[in-house]
Order: C-alpha cells, then sequence, then structure tokens
C-alpha cells in the first residue's frame, strides 16, 4: 500500500504543480498582452502628439522684417489715419530697405517679400499710435508667407531648378542677406492669435474661431444642461414606470447613437428653413452660420449625453438616502433637491462636460448650417456669422499653401489644450463636490 | 375605529388600528389581511420568518410603500383615529408624526448638526438658531449620542461608528417630534455591543414614544417589546404580550418558530 500511494501522491503533486504553472503562465500573458495594449497606445499617443507639436510649432513664430517707415504725408492725418492706404508707404519702405533695385519685375519681386496684408498691419499700428504721424519709425512688417517658409527652412529643397521653385534666386539673395544685416527678426506670431480667416496664410488666425467656439459652446451649455439635467431628474425620480417612460428611454439612448450630421440636417430643416406646412411655417428664422444657431444644434446632440450620464448619476445615488430623507417627512422634492442632486453632481458634471467636449470637436453638423463659410471678422455676438475650431481645421486643411499646414497643425494643438483644460475643469469640479463626504 | 376617549387610559389606549390590510406587488398579495392594534408608549415586536411581510407591513404605516409604484394598500390603517389612507392626510405630515429607522443605518452625507437638523427645518420647527441648537442637541441627548458627538457637531454623520450611525438616525427621527417611531430591524447591522446600547435605548424611549420594531432576533423582541406580533406568509398568526406569546404561544406555527423549527 505504502509503496502504491508514494508514487500516486507525487504523480497528483506534479499534476497539480502542472496546473498552478499553467495557471500562472496564463495570468502572465494577460498580463503582458495588456501591457503591449497599453503601450501600443501610449506609442501611438506620442506619436501623435509629436507630429502635431513638431509641425504646429513652426507656426508659434513669425519672421518679421524691420521698414523704416516714412509717415510723413500731406495725406496722412489723425482723422484718415485708420482709413488710408499704407500700401505705398509700405512699397518705399521696403525700397529704403534694399536699394539699388531696378526693373519692374525684380521690384514686384521685392514688394512681395512682405506680405501683402503688411499695409494693413501698418494701419491698425498707427491708428493705435498716432503720435508716430509725421515721423519716421521702423517698423516691424510680417514677411511674406514663402519668405518665412524658407526662413523656416520648410520650402523643401532649394538647390532644385529655379523654375521649380516658388521662391527665385534673388529672392534667396535678398533674404539671405536680410538675415545676415540682422533686419529679419523671428518674433512671436500674434497675427495667429488674435486674427481672424484669411486667404493669405500669414495672415491668417486663430481667434475668429476661438471667439466662434466659446459662443457657440456658451449657447449649447445653457441649453442644454438645464433642459437635459431636468429631464434626468424628472424621468428618474418622478415619471411613473410606465410604457410611456420606457418608450421616451429607448428613444432618448437611440438618439444618443444617431450620426452628428443628421442633427445638421436637423439645424437646417428646422431652424433655419423651417417647416411649411401651407400658410404657416413651424421653425425657421435662425442666421444663418451664427453661434446661436450653431449652439442650439450642437445642444440637440448633446442632450441625449447630458440626459444618459445624469440619469446613471441620479441612480447610482443609494435609495437609502431617499428613505432618510422622506422618512422623516420631506417631500419628493425636498428629497431630490437636498440630497440626490447634491450626491449625483460629480457624476452630472463629468457626463456635461464630456458632453460638451464632443461638441467642442463636432465639425459635421455645423458644416450643413453654414458654419463653414469663409469669416473673415471675429464675431462679437451669437447672431454674427462665425466658425468654430474644428471646422477651422477642417478648412485650412483643405488649402494648398503650405503656409496652411502648419496654421492647422496649430489649430489642432490649440483645441487639444482646450480639450485638456475642459477635462481638468471636469476632473477638479468632480473632487471638490466629492469632497462633501 | 377607536374613539378618541379610549386614549385616557394611560399604557393599554391604541395608538394605531390596523384592520384588513392587504399589500399587493403587482400581482402578488404580500400582505393578506392583517388586523392589529398597537399600543400607545409601548414597544410591539413584530416578529416572523424573512419575506413573511412584517416590513412591508411596517411600511404602510407611514406609508413609505408609496414610493414603490407596483404597490397597492387596501384595509384601514388609524394612527389616533385618523385613517392614514384617506385623501385629506397629506403625507408629509404623517411621517412627520411617524418616524422611521431603517434597517442599515444611512445618515445624510452631511455633519451630525445638519443631519439631525434636517427634518426640523423642512417642517419650520425652530423659529431661530438658537432654537435649533437646543433641538439638536436635545434630540442627540435622547438618542444617547449626546455625549460622544457634541465636541464634533459638524464632521460628517458618515464618519461615525455603525452604532452611533444608527443612533444618530435614532436622533433623527426624534427631532421632528413624531409619536410613533417605527423601527425595520435596527440592530441588524451592529455588533452586539452597540445592539445592547440601541436596545436600552428603545426601553427609554418607550417613555415618550409607541415603537413599533421589526426584528429577526427573538432575544431582542423577548428584551425591548412588551407586545408582539408573529407573522406568517402574509398573516398574522398571533398577537398578545410578549411574556405570553414567548412562554405559552397558542398556535404551533409560533411555537415552532420560536423554538427554531420554522424560519
Amino acid at each position: 500500500m505504502t509503496d502504491m500511494s508514494t508514487p500516486t501522491k507525487t504523480s497528483v503533486d506534479e499534476a497539480r504543480k502542472k496546473r498552478t504553472a499553467k495557471r500562472y503562465a496564463a495570468e502572465k500573458r494577460f498580463e503582458y498582452i495588456g501591457l503591449a495594449a497599453v503601450l501600443s497606445a501610449a506609442l501611438f499617443l506620442v506619436i501623435l502628439l509629436w507630429t502635431i507639436v513638431g509641425n504646429a510649432l513652426p507656426a508659434l513664430t513669425y519672421n518679421y522684417l524691420k521698414v523704416p517707415i516714412e509717415l510723413v504725408s500731406e495725406k496722412l492725418t489723425a482723422e484718415n489715419a485708420a482709413t488710408l492706404d499704407y500700401r505705398k508707404i509700405v512699397r518705399n519702405g521696403i525700397y529704403e530697405v534694399v536699394p539699388g533695385v531696378k526693373g519692374r519685375k525684380d521690384r514686384k519681386k521685392l514688394r512681395s517679400l512682405v506680405s501683402s496684408g503688411a499695409a494693413i498691419e501698418l494701419r491698425t499700428e498707427v491708428s493705435e499710435n498716432p503720435q508716430w504721424i509725421g515721423t519716421k519709425q521702423e517698423i516691424y512688417l510680417p514677411l511674406s508667407d514663402t519668405a518665412d517658409l524658407y526662413l523656416k527652412n520648410l520650402m523643401g529643397d532649394v538647390t532644385r531648378p529655379e523654375s521649380e521653385r516658388k521662391f527665385s534666386d534673388i529672392e534667396i539673395k535678398w533674404v539671405d542677406q536680410l538675415k545676415e544685416q540682422g533686419k529679419i527678426e523671428s518674433r512671436f506670431n500674434s497675427i495667429f492669435f488674435t486674427h481672424g480667416a484669411s486667404r493669405e496664410p500669414e495672415m491668417a488666425g486663430i481667434w475668429g474661431a476661438v471667439v466662434g467656439s466659446f459662443l457657440t459652446l456658451s449657447v449649447t451649455l445653457v441649453l442644454s444642461v438645464p433642459v437635459g439635467v431636468g429631464a434626468a431628474i424628472y424621468l428618474e425620480e418622478f415619471a411613473p414606470k410606465n410604457k410611456l417612460t420606457g418608450f421616451i428611454e429607448i428613444n432618448i439612448n437611440n438618439l444618443a447613437a444617431v450620426p452628428s450630421i443628421v442633427f445638421g440636417l436637423l439645424g437646417l430643416g428646422f431652424f433655419l428653413n423651417g417647416v411649411h406646412l401651407g400658410w404657416f411655417t413651424l421653425g425657421g428664422g435662425f442666421p444663418r452660420s451664427a453661434a446661436i444657431t450653431g449652439g442650439t444644434v450642437l445642444a440637440l446632440m448633446t442632450l441625449p449625453t447630458v440626459i444618459i450620464a445624469s440619469r446613471a448619476a441620479i441612480k447610482s445615488v443609494p435609495p437609502s438616502i431617499r428613505e432618510a430623507a422622506m422618512g422623516i417627512g420631506a417631500s419628493q422634492v425636498q428629497a431630490t433637491f437636498h440630497h440626490v442632486l447634491p450626491l449625483a453632481m460629480p457624476g452630472i458634471l463629468t457626463g456635461t462636460i464630456i458632453g460638451m467636449a464632443g461638441a467642442l470637436g463636432e465639425t459635421a453638423p455645423l458644416l450643413l448650417i453654414g458654419m463653414v463659410a469663409f469669416i473673415v471678422d471675429i464675431p462679437s455676438g451669437f447672431t454674427d456669422p462665425a466658425t468654430v475650431l474644428p471646422v477651422q481645421i477642417f478648412m485650412w486643411a483643405d488649402f494648398p499653401e503650405i503656409g496652411f499646414q502648419q496654421k492647422t497643425a496649430a489649430a489642432i494643438l490649440i483645441l487639444l489644450c482646450f480639450l485638456v483644460a475642459m477635462n481638468a475643469i471636469a476632473v477638479w469640479l468632480r473632487n471638490k463636490f466629492e469632497r462633501r463626504w | 375605529m377607536n374613539a378618541p376617549e379610549t386614549k385616557s387610559v394611560e399604557t393599554s389606549a391604541t395608538k394605531i388600528a390596523c384592520s384588513d390590510v392587504h399589500v399587493f406587488y403587482a400581482d402578488k398579495e404580500a400582505i393578506k389581511g392583517v388586523d392589529l392594534d398597537i399600543k400607545e408608549k409601548q414597544v410591539t415586536a413584530l416578529i416572523g420568518p424573512s419575506g413573511c411581510g412584517k416590513s412591508t407591513f411596517l411600511r404602510c404605516i407611514n406609508r413609505m410603500n408609496d414610493m414603490i409604484d407596483i404597490c397597492r394598500v387596501t384595509g384601514n390603517i388609524e394612527v389616533d383615529g385618523q385613517d392614514i389612507y384617506a385623501p385629506e392626510v397629506n403625507v408629509v405630515d404623517l411621517r412627520a408624526d411617524v418616524g422611521m429607522v431603517f434597517q442599515k443605518p444611512n445618515p445624510f452625507p452631511k455633519s451630525i448638526f445638519e443631519n439631525v437638523a434636517y427634518g426640523p427645518r423642512i417642517h419650520g420647527l425652530a423659529s431661530s438658531k438658537a432654537d435649533m441648537i437646543e433641538i439638536v442637541e436635545r434630540s442627540l441627548k435622547r438618542a444617547g449620542l449626546w455625549e460622544e458627538v457634541k465636541d464634533r457637531l459638524d464632521q460628517p454623520g458618515t464618519g461615525l461608528s455603525g452604532g452611533q450611525q444608527q443612533r444618530l438616525c435614532i436622533a433623527r427621527a426624534i427631532a421632528v417630534s413624531p409619536s410613533v417611531i417605527l423601527m425595520d430591524e435596527p440592530c441588524s447591522a451592529l455588533d452586539p455591543i452597540a445592539t445592547s446600547i440601541v436596545e436600552e435605548l428603545i426601553d427609554e424611549l418607550r417613555q415618550n414614544y409607541t415603537i413599533v420594531i421589526v426584528t429577526h432576533s427573538m432575544q431582542q423582541a423577548a428584551r425591548v417589546s412588551q407586545d408582539t406580533a408573529f407573522f406568517h406568509l402574509g398573516e398574522i398568526v398571533e398577537t398578545g404580550a410578549t411574556e405570553e406569546i414567548f412562554t405559552n404561544p397558542k398556535d404551533p406555527r409560533t411555537e415552532s418558530y420560536i423554538t427554531g423549527r420554522i424560519g
């Protein structure tokens, strides 16, 4: 018996050891798969950020040419400083920087070293500094986008034959010469952060889209949060659980899955055009391309997200809290607003901000209501024509000029910064509310 | 059912009178025609095996079942001679008069002071801040918690121990000056020491309040109650003085339960 049991025991032990080893191996395998997934995700994130930041960085600075500007003219007075055409003044200044250029063609080339928007920039500066009138000032004017790209080494191969380049030999010579003389300076690209859209890459800025996004999201926030949270509270705490509320619930969940462009169609059909019912028009009358229209459409799109997140947050409040409040005679409204809602607040805020972040990155529905239009002026109100950051990115990505490539990357970077900031606010708010025990 | 003049007989006056109470969850009948008189300023224990409907019945007395959509109550429940399911009865006022303490301690995630002050505040019982402080102090003293928490009233009620939390819930119920306190297995989540403290408290509270307690513990029913009702499968099998039920049960089912053969 003992002879028999000993080998049996060891074989049992061995079998168990094998099983254990197998189990540990499976565990390790799973750990490595998980680790690999996380690492590859991190790698792609790094590549993404690297590309965007790498492309965006050149757009943050711009090369300016120091030009002596003669602001002495019988035409220039304090009254018309803001309306005068400064092109001639700029032209004369450039001729002075690079003297001795003869011939119409060469002079034209020389003039085009400086951005065509330089005269407008100068006008803004002079009207802000009327004391300059009647003096000679050294003013930094933005170079043209090709000159700037050349200086940033983004032109591609400059040893190619001249006919294959946008930047000719003589232009290269002038720019190199000016750079050596210290007349070209790389400065912070304030134009990019203060201007609206433009066909000239060097004059195009993100500010119009930032303001547009801000106005649009304000409308979205004001509309979707009260309505969404209110609907969630009603459905969760007050509505009877019957077929009708079940039907509404299913439809809210369905709406959350509806492609955003459909909401754009709704905006176009209902808010802009209106539904014609004989002599009567339902809806319509919203301004085209405006923040109020875009914000309303995005609010409709965000509502299901806000409702679903808020309902989940309200549902997760333990029923014992409701019972406790009701048990000492609180009414349903008191129990909800005094006890349930404060506890659900972190979840509601998180859901709301996720919804808002989604709205911030949304392009498709806005294309349909005309927010893709080329808008140069910074919107100053909810009814002004506006565009938003993602649409601006979409438009710039479509432009052929190399100068817009960096603009696109820089705009993406700014959009990402906004998203990160919003998420940070979400986390901060959540912690703040959770600290109330 | 009970004329108010019967209240003059001190301890034996009927506070709550229930007759032919049926409770339905959708189509399922959870309580099948219960008749029970609960005496004033006494502890009445509802005992019985799990799922026999004693908690459901308890929740009928302050209409907490109203919160459950599919729940339907028929029959007659009168508190101080007033039918509490009558249309003119305000459920908010009813629950202020018939307080409740739950199975699991459920203090609000607010300060100890706020936990007790919330009820008086929504019912407008305190006319000034000093008044409120007095109500909170009195309630906590009656719940036997004052000495332990008087220096940390601003700290969260959820930070107390389980037994302290349950006494805080009792203080919260007392603060709105009810005449009846319903307790749904108040000690089931507590350790033996905390349980004995709460039991002592229940014994003290009986001087001022009518108490109905649902309990799983036969010993607890024997220790704290004067009257006992034994529930089985949605019906009351036997009701009477606790001593009588525990020493001389009339129904064989009661005897089996008490001696541990069913349950």
